[in-house]
């Protein structure tokens, strides 16, 4: 078990390496100039100076890439030009409303996702499947945003149920949770319905069967242990997925968090808080997929005693 | 409910193929010029009427024409992004497959990183070094798009890799370019073509991300995400604007979910590309 837990937080590292080299090369490879670039267009000469010798624009690439990795290493992500803050800072200060919105959206999407696909796997090619297959595809098929503006003017403007955006209370949290959670509720249901139906096919739901077990008992008791494991690690996956849908979401509602600051960041071309904000999601998507690993590894010991599957 | 195996691909098919012919016959279809203002607004948006059936925007121009014209800009950056997100999937995927080793380690150490980046989040850092035009836009949303490609263009290739067709043809002393051209490629096409239709509906949905949040084509092209981002300023008195154009986006990205997984659907392979 331990073996498996370094070796997964080593690849984790080795990601989050990979992902600060590609925002690297978008904020200093990139820009003919990238002292304009972070300090803004409209820098006076003596900022952009003060600038190329903080970030080492006269040393080699690799050189500036070892200072930024040091830096971001010890939670320096540089400052934002437009703000005059810390990007760091910005960054922790947004980051419980987007860690409040995710983690709901998360438990929403699960919570239909999955009923939705035992119902579709008992039901397997037959009209409830399909009918769950196309209305599926239709939830994954909304545009977030959309959704999102249309559960506004209904739920905020005509019935009134719900503030107009912002953060105030739990009652504010019920429609972006809704906006975020559909398309991935769509997508884990079908997931679930597959990996199911692939179960039901094996020869211990079929033993399960020949012991007289009913066919749901043998999805419930059975079959399901199995095909909960891939979809655990498709939501981890799929946390990537989830927070470019948080950018749209929190630009729709006003949610003072991550994403609407990243949607500001890149408005205001105040390309530290971009990086930073792209970096710090990539370390939360890493950390997300290593949960989910150790989970899994928890519940299956194939895993844990290093068989892969 | 009787539900023939053709119905999903048919009714997938017939939506995008809908969508094709508006695009096309846009200057034909669309009632009035989409970037003029056609009616007495000022500065108010107009409800939905016989003359112009989808209302009017704030400064006067006919919703129903922007949406027509909306199509053609829609489905090119969508069409487009795919091709260049196939081009990247599709190199990085058979070569990982197929020469296997440090190539594939390599290409795909490289995959994992790029998934763990947030596609849009990325796609706005790259559009905020870079400045928005069409050609950058879909550079960018294929840039971003193409992990899911190479994950499963790798897996066939890997397999066909291993057939004996494949092993004879090297055995009869054929180059890799000739292996992989005439013996894995074609083989491999099939899903290429099903992941390119799903695909489609993934950049239509990231152009549109891009757009609403006023990163994509620049105005005044009309844009559907766009059209939504506008709208929401009027939202309290106009509701109509953001309906109709997201109801577009919708039906464009159902039509090709639809077409791509009644497909696979009918292959019995359902849910094997996702």
């Amino acid at each position: 078990m331990l073996a498996y837990v370094i070796r997964r937080i080593v690849f984790g590292v080795a990601v989050l390496i990979g992902t600060s080299l590609i925002t690297f090369i978008i904020a200093f490879v990139i820009p003919a100039d990238p002292a304009v670039a972070v300090a803004g267009a409209k820098a006076d000469p003596a900022t952009l100076a003060a600038i190329r010798v903080e970030l080492g624009l006269d040393r080699p690439l690799y050189f500036q890439y070892a200072r930024y990795v040091d830096r971001a290493v010890h939670g320096d992500l540089g400052r934002s030009y437009i703000r005059r803050e810390e990007v760091a800072g910005l960054i922790v200060s947004r980051f419980p409303a987007t860690a409040i919105l995710a983690l709901a959206a998360m438990a929403l999407s699960l919570a239909l996702g999955i009923p939705m696909g035992m119902l579709a796997a008992a039901y397997r090619e037959r009209a409830p499947d399909n009918i769950l297959l196309v209305f599926a595809l239709g939830l994954v098929s909304i545009p977030v945003f959309w959704l999102g503006t249309i559960l506004l003017i209904v739920g905020g403007l005509y019935l009134r149920w719900f503030p107009l955006g912002g953060f105030d209370g739990w009652n504010s949290l019920i429609l972006p949770t809704i906006t975020l959670a559909l398309g991935s509720a769509g997508y884990y249901s079908r997931i679930l319905q597959t990996n199911l139906a692939d179960a039901m096919d094996q020869e211990y739901v079929r033993t399960a069967r020949g012991k007289g077990l009913s066919r749901r008992a043998a999805m419930f008791k059975h079959a399901m242990a199995n095909a909960m494991l891939p979809l655990v690690t498709l939501a981890g996956l799929d946390f990537a997925g989830l927070l470019s849908g948080v950018v749209l979401t929190e630009t729709v509602f006003n949610w003072p968090g991550l994403g609407r600051l990243a949607f500001e960041a890149v408005f205001n071309l105040d390309i530290p808080l971009v990086m930073g904000t792209v970096l710090f999601s990539a370390a939360l998507v890493v950390i997300a997929n290593l949960i989910v690993d150790l989970l899994c590894a928890w519940l299956d010991p194939r895993i844990r005693l290093g068989q892969q599957t | 409910m009787k539900f023939r195996p053709h119905a999903m691909e048919t009714a997938g098919a017939l939506m995008v193929l809908s969508l094709a012919v508006v695009a096309i016959m846009a200057p034909w279809l669309a009632p009035y010029d989409p970037t003029r203002a056609v009616a007495n607004t000022f500065g108010d948006p107009a409800a939905p009427s016989r003359m112009y059936p989808l209302g009017t925007d704030q400064l006067g121009r006919d919703v129903l024409s922007r949406i027509i014209y909306g199509a053609r800009i829609s489905l090119t950056v969508g069409v487009a992004a795919m091709a260049v997100t196939m081009t990247i999937g599709v190199t990085i995927g058979l070569s990982a497959g197929f020469f296997g080793g440090a190539i594939d380690f390599v290409l795909m150490r490289f995959t994992d990183v790029m998934l763990t980046l947030p596609a849009l989040l990325l796609a706005m850092a790259f559009v905020a070094v870079l400045r928005p035009s069409i050609l950058s836009i879909l550079l960018v949303i294929g840039l971003v798009s193409w992990t899911q490609i190479a994950r499963v263009v790798r897996a066939e290739a890997l397999s066909m890799t291993q057939r004996d067709f494949v092993m004879a043809a090297r055995a009869l002393g054929a180059p890799s370019s000739r292996l992989i051209m005439r013996h894995v490629m074609p083989n491999v096409m099939p899903i290429i073509v099903v992941m390119a239709v799903l695909g489609t509906s993934g950049t239509l949905l990231l152009d549109a991300g891009l757009s609403f949040l006023t990163l994509g084509v620049p105005p005044p092209t009309p844009s559907w995400g766009r059209m939504i981002e506008e709208a929401t300023t009027y939202f309290r008195v106009a509701p109509w604007l953001a309906i109709f154009p997201g109801l577009a986006i919708f039906y464009a990205v159902l039509g090709f979910n639809l077409l791509g997984y009644g497909f696979l659907r009918r292959r019995g392979r359902a849910g094997s590309a996702t």
